[in-house]
């Protein structure tokens, strides 16, 4: 997970659960595209139309709490979001984020600094998020050393395939 | 080591381990619920092909219980297939209820287990002093694959319980309390312990909704020291097998929080979140459309035998709609026994088959807009019973049952002493 993503802010507050996240009426969707259409329904209605490839979450503190549903997950990566920057996480939410490839950076403070449809620049490595219409910026808490070579392999799916690949040939 | 820290070495293989770091630990117990197909998905993504443990496997088909939709029930379809063909036994098919509590009526879970389910509420467990923790569907698949997962060995949080518990109160109500104090997001990624005298006076029951409602703290397990309480609850169906573990004296707890529960009152949490609380008092009176008793935080024996006690002999208001669930077939039956069920329809309840049934917001008995509920569950989010702008209360069985009787809010405690 090198290089810098570019992309517009969407801004939400504190404790944005996963019933807001992806409500559980639709739980009994599989398929990622359809999941992505009720992505931040309950608190956006208008999120899934406006997003685009490359947009960033940006939230207050205890974003994901709630269920263990990894559609929240599924639906904001289906629908292209590349990062989620929020003054701290749920931690299933944060393991299921991490588990599909998306990047969660715990940004002390950037729900202040930061408004909707700011640009935002971050750089994954260094952890560094620049505001660009603002000027401000800000430093990500760092990753795990095993939570980077979860994002490193593309997410723990490929990330177990190649160790199981691994260990097969031995 | 904290007991809990003990759980995750003996799991990883090894003589200890230290708060924060990382470690692959072999489950004991893995349990899936029909919402997370994923699960089945992920296992054939990551190549999978036969389950590691189907021994150490549950299925559990309980939030679609039975079937509204031909997906949900194209859903079970698949996940009653892959446990005929991977030799999974413990299929708890429609007819069994919520998850946590089948694992405690059938005595699945015991001291010093590692038990991970794709449900937030796994917290529950503690109640047992088992490790009990939630995780989403690919984790899950990781543990059908290779039996093990990678956990962070988390801080611990101590919540002293002193003080003598009046009528009317209950573990719902004490746990509404420290969670209005302490915030919905202080126990994230943090274990909370409970110790103290109260839980001399707390059975089983209340112990499991203290644990399960760490969760709305963002607690990733929770604990109670197991004692003759949990030993006599376990040892009518089985013998311990394992030692159990304690606590070391002079472990550092990340916290310790003292809360005296002597004069307590009811607790609520308003709309719309759970660490909105106060004593039911501010609310009394409020109008409630549909009283909601049931889940794997609010529907056992006992919470039912308290809600027939309230409504024997008497009818609930005609305006209010009272939707009874009790949280498993054992919890049916005894409650069927020992008479509350005819008590409760006699009174107007409209009862629903052992499930997670509204608590989601997905079937049988979901809220209209502009509606008001109190429920017995734990969740107050926006829509988490239906429609977004319906308001949800949160408070103890006693309080449902009194809401229901009176179609309002009302103090429980008048129906108690
Ligand atoms: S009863 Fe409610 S809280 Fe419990 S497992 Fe079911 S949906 Fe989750």
């Amino acid at each position: 997970m090198n290089g810098i993503i570019k992309g517009r802010a969407f801004v939400y507050g504190a404790n944005i659960d996963t019933d807001q996240i992806y409500p559980g009426g639709y739980l009994d969707l599989t398929d990622p595209e359809l999941v992505a259409r009720h992505a931040m329904e309950r608190v956006d209605p208008d999120f899934a139309k406006e997003v685009k490839p490359g947009d960033m979450i940006v939230a207050g503190a205890n974003f994901g709490c709630g269920s263990s549903r990894e559609h929240a997950a599924v639906t904001l990566k289906a629908s292209g979001i590349a990062a989620v920057l929020a003054e701290s996480f749920a931690r299933i939410f944060y393991r299921n984020a991490i588990n599909l490839g998306l990047p969660l950076l715990v940004c002390p403070g950037i729900a202040k600094l930061v408004k909707r449809g700011d640009m935002l620049s971050v750089d994954l490595t260094e952890g560094k998020v620049i505001d660009q219409t603002t000027g401000a910026s800000v430093t990500a808490q760092p990753l795990s050393a095993y939570v980077m070579a979860i994002l490193g392999n593309g997410g723990v799916k490929p990330m177990i395939r190649k160790q199981r690949g691994l260990l097969e040939e031995e | 080591m904290h007991a809990l820290e003990k759980i995750l070495a003996r799991a990883a293989g090894r003589e200890e381990v230290i708060t924060g770091e990382i470690v692959n630990c072999a489950v004991d117990l893995a349990g899936i619920n029909d919402l997370y197909l994923q699960t089945l998905r992920s296992f054939a993504e990551m190549g999978g092909r036969k389950v590691h443990d189907p021994q150490k496997v549950v299925m559990f088909l309980d939030h679609f219980a039975p079937a509204s939709t031909i997906t949900q029930a194209d859903n079970q379809k698949q996940f009653r297939e892959f446990c005929w063909e991977q030799g999974i036994d413990l299929l708890m098919d429609i007819n069994e209820g919520v998850c946590h509590q089948i694992l405690a009526d059938k005595r699945l879970v015991r001291p010093g287990m590692l038990v991970v389910v794709t449900d937030s509420h796994t917290t529950t467990h503690g109640a047992f002093g088992a490790f009990g923790t939630g995780v989403g569907a690919t984790d899950l698949a990781i543990i059908l694959i290779t039996g093990q997962l990678w956990f962070r060995v988390p801080e611990v949080i101590r919540i002293h319980l002193e003080g003598t518990i009046g009528k009317g109160v209950f573990a719902k109500d004490i746990i509404l309390k420290v969670i209005g104090t302490l915030g919905a997001d202080y126990g994230v990624y943090r274990a909370v312990e409970f110790t103290g005298p109260v839980l001399d006076r707390l059975g089983v029951s209340e112990r499991m909704t203290l644990c399960n409602m760490t969760t709305e703290m963002g607690a990733k397990t929770a604990y109670i020291q197991p004692d003759p309480v949990t030993f006599e609850f376990l040892e009518d169906k089985l013998e311990l097998d394992s030692p159990v573990l304690t606590t070391d004296p002079g472990y550092r707890y990340a916290a310790v929080h003292t809360f005296d529960v002597t004069g307590l009152k009811p607790q609520v949490a308003a709309p719309h979140s759970v660490d909105n609380v106060s004593d039911i008092a501010e609310y009394l009176g409020r109008p409630i459309n549909q009283a909601f008793l049931g889940t794997c935080t609010g529907g056992r024996v006992e919470d039912l035998a308290v809600a027939a006690r309230i409504l024997k002999g008497r009818r609930i208001n005609p305006r209010t709609r009272f939707v009874v669930v009790p949280a498993s077939k054992g919890v049916f039956l005894e409650a069927m026994a020992k008479g509350y069920i005819q008590t409760l329809v006699e009174a107007g309840a409209t009862f629903v088959t052992p499930s997670c049934a509204a608590c989601l917001g997905t079937h049988q008995g979901i809220l209209a807009p502009g509606e008001t509920c109190i429920t017995a569950s734990s969740r107050n989010f926006p829509g988490r019973m239906g429609h977004a702008e319906a308001e949800i209360f949160v408070a103890s069985p006693a309080s449902v049952a009194a809401a229901a009787l009176e179609g309002k809010i009302a103090d429980p405690v008048q129906y108690l002493v």
